[in-house]
């Protein structure tokens, strides 16, 4: 969504924020009470000496209220104080932070993912200690080595009447002993300089494949074109993942290949156009499912020209395996997501197509409209349950529908602000801020 | 003739420096490496002291002593069980398992003497 149709938006939350009313706002700035409300509903633009004026009678940066600050960051600022809750830090004043020290706020937020991926990297390198066979049988056969070494030795050392054959006997076991410890300290020291320091790597093949997908922009021309295999693209472009990642990257590009072959490139924007990103209208012209809609919509929305839109597709147990977001509704980066999002209430009804209008928490105006929708994944077996996979695509809704109501969605719990949620899975540790 | 002291371990070169320092101790000293007959061995060998070794091949040492304990009544048979971990998890799986001492490999033969004569005039 293009920043600048929310500077209405964001003066009017300045403005509720700092209790003023209206008609207070529009005498100081010097315009009428109408007129304001014109634009804090997005319906007039604004810029040059007003846009100061306001900034000045809101006491805020003017860039705060043009640009406002991406809600990634903020959610990022959010995640950050909710490691320390008990620094009192000001959450009612974090949108006035990232927007007036956005490269501060960047730092921290940076900072404490960074934190996060190296407090993994702990978690996973103590559990490599504590559960890797290899290297407990090692350690245990060295152990075992070093016992019969100390024992033997000190027997040596300690007894001056040690008949001579017994003496004998002794120095060669510790010989032997030693030559074996030699051998399996070599051994280790092997195994450990071996351990592929990129599956030790801080993020989990998933992260790592939505990284890359993410900086290919969710896009790729050799698979639009036909002009690569997925395994030779998987390949080339996967040549720093790690081998589990690689794997979900090949399986996810023969995902796009098929799709692609099923609503080939020119056919799909030409549709995507005259239709709109709309998978329950495109499906049936297309001549696919909704869910193929869907995939084929999160890729070509940009080469068609229209506004950026998000895809999640969760498993049945509500992990998500793809996740194509949008600037300002983030998907949960590790641990569960918000369960408001209708992603998961596609589960419950499976094949059955599900539209509805979402806004981000604590941001009043800004609307998406959802399309969610859950199938069976691979062959159905007779008398089993099939396991289904959900999908969503997210599209900015037109600033029309901004008053209307619409499910409220979070990140995770923890860093949502939202009162009264019944989706609610642990406390959220803000204040009601912006 | 001096008392008995039955040694489970798979290791040959700690069995002999062990068998060495209890003999010229004055021990009798019985030695079994596998772990899959242990229990038959100990009713047949009838210890004063037994020495298990956790990790022994065929059955680990809590089993063997868990058996022993509890489906052969030997609840008065003074136990030392050797490992290679130290951790608390291991003490206390030991502990729980029946055994009289508990012992972290590497030991001092000193610390080894001194545990199975304290464990035969306990």
């Amino acid at each position: 969504m293009a920043r600048d149709t929310l500077t209405g938006s964001r003066i009017r939350e300045r403005r509720i924020m700092g209790g003023l009313k209206q008609a207070d706002l529009a005498r100081r700035a010097g315009i009428s009470a109408s007129y304001l409300n014109l634009i804090e509903h997005n319906r007039r633009r604004i810029g040059g000496k007003l846009l100061l004026d306001i900034a000045e009678a809101l006491d805020v940066e003017p860039a705060m209220l043009a640009e406002g600050a991406e809600a990634t960051l903020i959610a990022g600022l959010r995640e950050a104080a909710s490691d320390l809750p008990q620094l009192d830090v000001e959450l009612d004043r974090i949108d006035e932070f990232a927007g007036r020290f956005p490269g501060w706020a960047e730092l921290l937020a940076e900072r404490h993912k960074r934190v996060m991926a190296l407090e993994r990297t702990v978690a996973a390198l103590t559990d490599r200690l504590t559960h890797d066979p290899h290297l407990a049988a090692r350690l245990h056969d060295m152990l075992t080595t070093v016992t019969a070494i100390r024992s033997t030795a000190s027997i040596l050392a300690d007894s001056d009447d040690i008949e001579p054959e017994w003496q004998a006997r002794f120095h060669r076991n510790i010989n032997e002993d030693s030559a074996r410890l030699a051998e399996t300290s070599q051994e280790l020291v092997r195994y450990l300089d071996a351990v592929d320091d990129r599956d030790a790597g801080t993020d989990s093949p998933q992260e790592e494949v939505d990284a890359l997908l993410a900086s290919h922009r969710f896009s790729f021309d050799e698979i639009e074109q036909g002009s690569a295999t997925p395994e030779d693209l998987a390949d080339r472009i996967g040549g720093e993942l790690s081998t589990v990642a690689r794997r979900l990257l090949r399986a996810m590009l023969e995902q796009s290949a098929a799709d692609t072959a099923a609503v080939p490139y020119e056919a799909g924007i030409a549709a995507l156009r005259s239709h709109g990103p709309d998978p329950f209208a495109l499906a049936p012209v297309w001549g696919c499912d909704p869910g193929l809609a869907m995939r084929r919509i999160a890729v070509l929305a940009d080469p068609a020209g229209l506004e950026p839109v998000g895809l999640a597709v969760c498993d049945a147990s509500g992990t998500l395996t793809y996740r194509q977001p949008l600037d300002s509704l983030p998907l949960a980066r590790f641990g569960a997501g918000c369960t408001m999002l209708p992603l998961y209430r596609a589960l419950s009804s499976p094949m059955l197509p599900i539209t509805t209008l979402v806004r981000p928490t604590g941001r009043i105006e800004e609307r998406f409209r959802a399309y969610a929708y859950a199938s069976p994944l691979g062959p159905l077996s007779a008398n089993m349950p099939p396991l289904l996979r959900a999908q969503m695509l997210i599209v900015p809704a037109p600033a029309a529908s901004s008053q209307d109501a619409a499910v409220e969605v979070g990140v995770s719990c923890r860093i949502c602000p939202r009162p009264g949620c019944p989706g609610r899975r642990e406390p959220s540790v803000l204040s009601r801020g912006l | 003739m001096g008392k008995r002291v039955l040694l489970v371990e798979d290791e040959p070169n700690i069995i002999e420096a062990i068998r060495f320092i209890l003999n010229r101790d004055g021990w009798r000293v019985h030695t079994h490496s596998d772990g899959r007959d242990a229990v038959n061995v100990v009713r047949q060998t009838r210890p004063d002291v037994l020495i298990l070794d956790v990790m022994l091949p065929g059955k680990s040492g809590y089993d063997i002593l868990r058996e022993l304990r509890t489906e052969f009544a030997e609840a008065e048979l003074p136990v030392l069980m050797l490992t290679a971990r130290g951790q608390m998890k291991d003490r206390e799986l030991a502990e729980r398992a029946g055994a009289s001492r508990f012992m972290t490999k590497p030991f001092s033969n000193a610390d080894m003497l001194e545990a199975v004569r304290s464990l035969a005039g306990a």
